[in-house]
């Protein structure tokens, strides 16, 4: 079974916000409201500085916590993928997934339900990448599948240093950032 | 030096997670309270019956029942898809402490009417011929030993299952600490105690449950020092997390309204009662119920400002 997930090189990424608007226009995200956003660490002392920008959102983790906490079984693991989804409908709005997430990536939609990044499924299911994906100006992300070793996403896991955001965290992210 | 910028601004998450207010600290105290109130009932039954008409136990069902109902009502409050609440009840997810708890507090609300109905007089239910006929069925030895395990077993799984449901959320590095469980349902037998022995009419029964009270008081010390320490001589993110309650913008609060007004001063008043230096006070349970209150209070909010490392 596929797990698909995205890989983010970030010595591409220039923090332009072109996913944030891809994804608010595709999805219709609220306004005031982000399922993805950029992130900018500056670390060091000055002189010697160092960014790294990362465009984040839902990690889709194999082991959501998420998931395991929801008492309704609306927060769940979709057949295709293994993308975390959540059922609107069967959300009840107890916000114990946004309390469970270590990444902040859930919020409540002005209509109640819980709500995050859904990789584009609909457009992945058609064969297509996720808006954000589509519409960086400098290539900097990579969808597909990890599962299989000679997808890009893998070889580029495998070729290059990564790090995934809060791994102490122990939910193995599947949004992999390429240093 | 590490400066961290983000562009999301999402409501109840940013800055810091803020997701509940006043509803959940007050469900989870209401919710102790009715464990309390659910092993004392359950314990008196199965001890004895009752000390005629004076006995807490005439007092303590009822009002688990107006309890548990004002929790549920703030538990719902808390809802954000409040139509859909009805979801919730069709499904049963095994690894969702919430759903285990909504299943349970369904199971609360007959074990109290049924210990409520059983100790309500015989004469008074004689208009309800179904009413007294499962009266007088279950006020026979054997069911109300089994009716008081009842009582006992769910105060003790409700009380548990409040401090599990925040210690299952793992992003929360002060909520993950398995002392939470038991520690809420030592709040929650203090406070039901308190309620107890400040009701009471009997003497008898009344020195028992303060006797009862300062254990469980001295119970919840013990506890409130192992959870520091098991926060503090864990990870990182923990030892953060504990920080908020050492020395952080928890800590006044937490001390002062938790630990001094809340368990140590009422354990010296109540102390003081048992060996007879002072006649019996409302003071001292009401200030064991307002520690209780305060420490889902100051826990539920200090959780929410724990997060892991960035």
């Amino acid at each position: 079974m596929a797990r698909l997930g995205m890989v983010i090189d970030t010595r591409k990424c220039v923090g332009c916000m072109d996913c944030v608007v891809a994804c608010k226009t595709e999805n219709g995200v609220p306004d005031g409201h982000c399922r993805d956003w950029i992130a900018k660490r500056l670390e060091g002392q000055m002189p010697d500085l160092r960014l790294t920008i990362t465009s984040e959102r839902c990690n889709h983790c194999d082991d959501p916590p998420c998931v395991s906490c929801c008492p309704t079984g609306a927060s769940h693991v979709h057949d295709f993928g293994r993308v975390v989804l959540v059922d609107h409908d069967k959300c009840i709005g107890c916000k114990a997934c946004l309390a469970s997430c270590p990444y902040g990536a859930r919020f409540i939609h002005p209509e109640g339900y819980a709500d995050k990044c859904n990789f584009c499924l609909h457009r992945v299911e058609k064969g297509m990448n996720p808006a954000c994906v589509d519409v960086c100006p400098t290539r900097c992300m990579t969808f597909g599948d990890l599962e299989d070793p000679l997808s890009a996403v893998s070889r580029l896991i495998a070729s290059r240093r990564h790090f995934v955001l809060k791994p102490e965290a122990g939910t193995r992210p599947r949004v992999v950032y390429l240093e | 030096m590490l400066e961290l910028l983000s562009t999301r601004q999402n409501p109840m998450v940013d800055p810091l997670l803020h997701v509940w207010g006043w509803e959940i600290p007050v469900y989870l105290f209401l919710g102790g309270w009715v464990a309390g109130c659910m092993v004392i009932s359950g314990w008196l039954l199965r001890r004895e019956r009752a000390t005629g008409g004076a006995s807490v136990l005439g007092v303590l069902p009822w009002a688990g029942l107006v309890l548990i109902s004002a929790g549920m009502l703030a538990l719902f409050l808390d809802l954000e898809h409040k139509l859909y609440v009805w979801r919730i009840y069709l499904a049963f997810e095994p690894t969702s402490p919430m759903s285990w708890g909504a299943w349970i507090l369904l199971l609360v609300y007959p074990v109290l009417a049924l210990t409520g109905l059983v100790t309500l007089r015989a004469s008074s239910v004689t208009r309800w011929p179904a009413l007294a006929s499962l009266r007088s069925a279950l006020d026979r030895p054997a069911a109300l030993r089994v009716l008081g395990l009842a009582g006992i077993v769910g105060g003790i799984g409700l009380g548990i299952y409040t401090g599990i449901l925040l210690s299952s959320l793992g992003a929360r590095p002060l909520w993950a600490s398995g002392v939470l469980g038991p520690l809420f349902l030592v709040s929650g037998l203090s406070t039901g105690a308190a309620f107890a022995h400040m009701v009471a009419r009997d003497a008898g029964e009344r020195a028992t449950l303060l006797r009862s009270d300062n254990l469980f008081l001295l119970i919840e010390l013990v506890l409130i020092v192992l959870f520091l320490i098991s926060l503090a001589t864990a990870g990182e993110a923990q030892a953060q997390a504990a920080g908020l309650l050492l020395g952080g913008p928890y800590t006044a609060v937490f001390w002062v309204l938790v630990v001094g007004l809340g368990l140590l001063l009422p354990l010296a008043l109540q102390t003081l009662m048992v060996s007879h230096r002072i006649g019996h006070t409302l003071v001292a349970p009401v200030l064991v119920m307002g520690g209780g209150l305060a420490l889902r209070f100051v826990l539920v909010a200090a959780g929410q400002a724990s997060a892991w490392p960035s």
